[in-house]
């Protein structure tokens, strides 16, 4: 067997266990082994890569590998988990970029040996560079809006529309250039490519700074779709099937997410990308100041309600993340468990900034993975559950999304008014994201526990303790 | 062309099962499953390798290093922080 035919098969190696890594993410057990497969996988399409080029100079190659190796674990050990989505980000920002820059050398190489490129090259070469640099920009813009340094506010001017879509044609007509369509199999000019990939970069920026912070995670799910692709296509320049089939895997992954997270926001996928939802000072305004009564409680009464329940669901939010609250809440939850009260966790899957990321937050607090249900496994039982303790959320529990005349209408909500009795923790009667008053807060069986989530669960550990 | 069409049979080939693998991926996972998934992404590497061995002038060279970093940065990057996080997940 000569060394070619080894490669490939290592190639082949390396995608099977791609795959079964991916597998492997079917369930919390096995998932942290499947994350392991798929890093052993590149390791095995890394050094079947370096084996089959004979590589005479290593400096670059090393020096590329330690810098980004190095830059990678010190931002993956120090991230705080309550900004994930940031990270992956950035992370996706990278793997856009560097298929960017594999076209962009291509292109380079083709043209300083003054080949001719045949069309399906060129249209690879095209995509490549275009999907990788919406990325880079576009995942860097995401960034920024999470973490703060960019407003997350959607960022909006007149004419932006008109801008966006002549640029889209502009990067058509140099993309065909580029791809050498056009040229008939000469090569396009450097320059040519330069401002295509510089437009490429400018429409990232342009597609996502007009969405709201609150939609980031849905267009950083997109955008990690997109690395995918942009690595397929690099895939298709290089000839190598192993990135075209991790590209593929992720490609998918990236837009079932999405879909799935624009779906939990009953939001199709074009009012996210081109909504600019989230607007300060929207449509969506309280009703007119008219108060209307609410039931007002401390923790000595929550305590009392909760720890002689016999069922207790809690509903944690992101306010809850914010508050550092996990590990207070957990202690509650346990005294409570301790008690003989059956305590679950209800999961929303927009409760966190990105889907799952409440229960990577609550793994955190060290709250076993059996206890978190997901919105179709627990919505049936809140009608037989004593007591629902809401933490730092407050849309995905707002009965007005079965108003067919609300804004959030349709949106899929736990069901948390048809239990017995419902504390909501909050600091005040303040909307949520979307804007509205939430009815909840004003029946009969709630009660309003106003407090910071942090504090509020310490409390109530102590006068559960008493109770 | 031929080529080419292998590859698009393999890439629709790969989505479909891509599709099929991650449906099933409990929502409690999709976090990890997403920057996981990110980390794949970073296969890119391969491809900036090849241009970066094969390179024969100081700019190709240079693109394919700056590419090989930030693969790496996808990927070492994407790796450990999925480890990290799939570390807490556990059942008591």
């Amino acid at each position: 067997m000569n060394l070619s035919t080894m490669v490939e098969l290592a190639y082949l190696v390396s995608a099977v266990l791609f795959v079964v890594g991916l597998k492997r993410m079917q369930s919390p057990a096995t998932a942290r082994p499947g994350n392991a497969l798929a890093a052993t996988a590149m390791l095995v399409a890394i050094i079947a890569t370096l084996v089959d080029n004979q590589v005479l100079d290593w400096t670059g190659i090393l020096i590329g590998i330690v810098v980004g190796g190095g830059i990678g674990a010190v931002a993956a050990r120090t991230v705080k988990m309550t900004a994930m989505p940031e990270m992956v980000g950035l992370f996706n920002a990278f793997g856009g970029g560097a298929s960017a820059l594999v076209a962009a050398a291509e292109f380079v190489r083709l043209h300083h040996a003054g080949m001719t490129m045949d069309t399906g090259t060129g249209i690879t070469i095209a995509l490549s560079m275009l999907i990788g640099a919406v990325t880079f920009s576009g995942s860097i813009v995401a960034f920024g809006k999470l973490n703060g340094m960019v407003t997350g506010n959607p960022v909006t001017f007149p004419g932006q529309k008109p801008v966006n879509a002549l640029l889209f044609l502009a990067i058509l007509v140099l993309g065909v250039g580029v791809a050498g369509v056009l040229a008939l199999g000469s090569l396009t000019p450097l320059s040519t490519f330069w401002i295509f990939s510089g437009l490429a970069l400018l429409l990232g920026i342009l597609l996502v700074i007009p969405i709201g912070g609150a939609d980031m995670p849905v267009v950083i799910s997109l955008l990690n779709s997109y690395s995918g692709l942009a690595a397929s296509a690099a895939g298709f320049i290089i000839g190598n099937m192993v990135l075209i089939i991790s590209g593929a895997l992720v490609g998918a992954a990236g837009l079932f997410l999405t879909m799935l997270m624009c779906k939990a926001m009953n939001r199709s996928l074009a009012n996210v990308m081109f909504g600019a939802f989230g607007q300060s000072g929207g449509t969506a305004a309280v009703g007119s100041g008219e108060k209307k009564p609410v039931r007002s409680v401390d923790a000595e009464q929550a305590a009392l309600v909760m720890a002689y329940a016999q069922s207790v669901i809690v509903v944690p939010g992101y306010g809850l993340a914010v508050a550092q609250a996990q590990h207070e809440l957990k202690k509650v939850m346990d005294l409570l468990s301790d008690r003989g009260v059956d305590v679950k966790y209800a999961i929303h899957p927009v409760a966190g900034r990105m889907p799952g990321h409440m229960n990577v937050l609550l793994a955190e607090a060290d709250v076993s993975y059996d206890r978190l249900y997901d919105l179709d496994e627990i919505n049936d039982d809140f009608k037989n559950t004593d007591v629902v303790l809401i933490v730092g959320a407050n849309d995905v529990v707002n009965p007005e999304a079965r108003n067919p005349d609300s804004v959030i209408a349709g949106m899929p909500i736990l069901d948390v008014d048809y239990a017995r009795n419902v504390i909501v923790v909050k600091r005040s009667l303040s909307p949520g994201f979307a804007g509205i008053d939430n009815p909840l807060f004003y029946l009969d069986n709630t009660m309003m526990f106003f407090s910071d989530a942090k504090k509020a669960m310490s409390d109530v550990v102590k006068e559960v303790r008493e109770a | 062309m031929g080529e080419m069409l292998i590859g698009l049979y393999v890439f629709v080939l790969a989505t479909v099962a891509g599709r099929e693998l991650i449906g099933k991926v409990p929502p409690t996972l999709h976090t990890p499953l997403m920057s996981g998934a990110n980390a794949i992404s970073g296969i890119a590497i391969v491809g900036a390798l090849v241009v970066t061995a094969s390179a024969d002038s100081r700019t190709v060279e240079i693109l394919g290093i700056v590419g090989i970093a930030m693969a790496t940065i996808n990927v070492v990057g994407g790796f450990m922080v999925t480890d990290r996080m799939l570390e807490m997940f556990k059942k008591n």
